[in-house]
């Protein structure tokens, strides 16, 4: 991943609430077993029938609730490959926030007022470190998890960070905590 | 100090500071070769494949195609194929097409009795939260956690909020577990369980089987909970008893699963009351699972709205569904039926349809479809002669798959057609591009496919 600090430019619009990811990646495109390749399907059908059409900018504003339904990573794929760098919405259903920040897409929550703010100002300044949105409207703040936070600014690899915790996985799983669990190779 | 069952279970599993210990990693073809990828290129081993297992569900053809090899979509057949290859590469247990325990994952679990109280349980499917039915703490994730919890067991998680939505009386009869989750998706929304972990609790709950507590907590991602909990009680441990995975010291598992459940006087962050006995069978009229109505009412209508994007979404909504406001649901009729998803694919689930077909016919305008969770279920309810029932009542009777829920395989809904579905998501184009979903319960989908619309089931004889 690399490391994202600040992310500024034109601003692409989506307003609507509840965009599922369903409409973000439809499914017939989820059967790929690579990475990368999913930004010319993104929201494939809306973009086909003509009913919107988004620009690659840097910063997508889109409505509440957005990326709810399945757990797909596909849907963020999909949108950094397409060329978006951050997504400014209201609120995010919870998988796709996370799935968002594991690959260093920035999700940024502001308020529906900011969010329209930014929307109609058509740029945008993001400063990650300072957790700031800065438009011909003003300076909005938003806020990210310190420890999330820290890996975005240091584009900081997820699993490299718990293998430094080995050890204490090791004791976890020794100490017969949480009573084990079955195993699933002895079925 | 007084806990929640979700406290309970968290705490148990937190090797660190919001880093949290997982029991079972459930590994399907869709989300996982990617993270598989990821892996080899890390040169990182799977750290326990005794605490995962995988199924090939979400895109495997449901027409007795028995060996991924034999998959006729190139694409579908890579995808299985990689998962083969994975596995095998990686020492993972993998019940693929052909293997008499393949199915949905959410199905194959509790089955095979690797779902139990008081563990930590994740999969690349937003649906995970069925698992937690049995007072389990389960959650969907994406690739990157998938190759995490490959790579190290663990998942790096903020811990949620805690919701206890209590549900007062009785469900009446002919409302079903569906209907109540359905009635609760509609009363708080698409997000409204969004940041929390929520334990569904009350006589009605208490009073459901297994597979109806799983239907409810399978739902809990439609209103953007990050995971559904039932305290687990008699009924739970005899489920699990039993089961190829039960424990060998039952009696010294069911003591420790009997502390599990919330101390009384827990708080929780939310609190939801709903009274179930004022639930009637559901019927949803959008887009989106919360835009559901009793099958007794109308479709509703936009301008009465009293947000704008409220309407907006209700107007873009009936548009896609070709509905106009006031139509009676009992009006609408479906072209397709389809009985099945990680939802309500389960043997009681298929009982309860084949009762309401039994001696009947399917409406000649209608193509209706009965596809059992996994192969454990389709031989369960071969045994039973439900097959029997379906068929004679003009049902196709198919094998195990995700199928039509979200028509990854064949099975899909074409351009304008309407689906009475007992699937979870009626999201624009999910079960096809351009068909009309409506989500119901297995009892009102075999019901609308014999009398060609929606009926209420209460009063249909």
């Amino acid at each position: 991943m690399r490391p994202i600090d600040i992310i500024e430019g034109k601003v692409s619009v989506l307003d609507r609430a509840d965009v599922d990811t369903d409409q973000i990646i439809p499914k017939q495109f989820l059967k790929r077993v690579e990475r990368t390749g999913f930004g010319e399907f993104l929201f494939y059908d809306w973009v086909r029938s003509g009913e919107i059409e988004l620009e690659p900018n840097p910063i997508l504003v889109a409505g509440r609730n957005f990326g709810c339904g399945s757990s797909r990573e596909h849907a963020p794929w999909a949108l950094e490959d397409f060329g978006f760098e951050a997504i400014v919405a209201p609120s995010f259903a919870d998988i796709f926030y996370a799935n968002c920040t594991k690959i260093g897409l920035l999700p940024v929550i502001l308020d529906e007022e900011h969010c329209r703010a930014v929307a109609e100002a058509g740029e945008a300044r993001i400063d990650v470190d300072d957790e700031t949105v800065t438009c011909a409207a003003g300076v909005f703040e938003f806020a990210v998890e310190p420890d999330v936070k820290h890996r975005l600014l240091h584009g900081l690899d997820d699993i490299g960070l718990t293998l430094e915790n080995t050890a204490a996985i090791d004791a976890f799983e020794a100490s017969g905590a949480a009573g084990g669990g079955p195993t699933t190779t002895a079925l | 100090m007084t806990r929640t069952m979700f406290d309970k279970i968290w705490s148990e599993h937190e090797v660190s500071d919001g880093l949290l210990y997982i029991d079972l990693h459930l590994v399907h073809e869709v989300t996982s070769p990617q993270a598989f990828d990821g892996l080899r290129m890390a040169s990182r081993p799977v750290r326990r494949p005794d605490r995962t297992l995988a199924t090939a569900d979400h895109n495997v053809p449901t027409d007795g195609t028995r060996a991924a090899r034999l998959i006729t979509d190139e694409l579908s057949r890579v995808q299985v194929e990689t998962l083969e290859r994975n596995c095998e590469e990686f020492g993972i247990p993998l019940y693929s097409l052909g293997s008499d325990r393949q199915g949905i994952v959410h199905v194959i679990g509790p089955e095979l009795g690797v779902t139990q109280p008081g563990m930590t349980i994740v999969c690349g499917d937003s649906h995970t939260s069925t698992h937690g039915a049995f007072g389990a703490l389960a959650f969907g994730i994406g690739t990157s956690e998938v190759e995490h919890v490959l790579a190290t067991q663990c998942l790096v998680q903020k811990r949620p909020r805690t919701m206890r939505i209590l549900y007062g009386g009785a469900l009446a009869p002919g409302v079903t577990p569906k209907d109540l989750i359905l009635a609760t998706i509609g009363r708080l929304g698409t997000g409204g369980m969004a940041g929390h972990a929520v334990e569904y609790a009350g006589p009605a709950i208490e009073a459901l089987s297994m597979p109806g507590r799983m239907t409810v907590c399978n739902m809990t991602i439609e209103a953007g909970g990050r995971a559904g909990m039932v305290a687990p009680d008699q009924t739970t441990f005899e489920w699990v008893r039993g089961r190829a995975a039960a424990p060998r010291d039952f009696h010294a598992a069911v003591e420790r699963w009997r502390e599990l459940p919330s101390d009384p006087g827990a708080e929780f962050d939310t609190e939801v009351e709903i009274d179930a006995a004022g639930i009637s069978p559901m019927v949803t009229w959008g887009t989106s699972p919360g835009m559901v109505v009793e099958v007794t009412d109308s479709v509703p209508d936009p301008a009465a709205m009293d947000s704008p994007a409220d309407r907006e979404s209700a107007e873009r909504a009936l548009a896609y569904m070709a509905l106009e406001p006031g139509t009676p649901m009992t009006e609408i009729a479906p072209d397709r039926v389809f009985i099945g998803s990680c939802t309500n694919s389960r043997v009681e689930d298929l009982r309860e349809a084949a009762a309401m077909v039994d001696g009947r016919r399917v409406a000649d305008s209608v193509r209706a479809m009965v596809v059992p969770g996994s192969q454990q279920v389709k031989a369960t309810a071969e045994e039973e002669g439900l097959h029997e029932v379906f068929r004679a009542a003009g049902f196709e009777w198919r094998e195990a798959g995700c199928s039509m829920c979200l028509g990854m395989n064949p099975d899909t809904l074409a351009e304008g057609e309407r689906c009475a579905s007992t699937s979870n998501r009626n999201f624009e184009g999910r079960q096809g591009r351009g068909g009309r979903t409506h989500l119901v319960s297995p009892r009102m989908a075999a019901a609308a496919a014999i009398e060609g619309r929606f009926v209420d089931i209460r009063d249909w004889s």
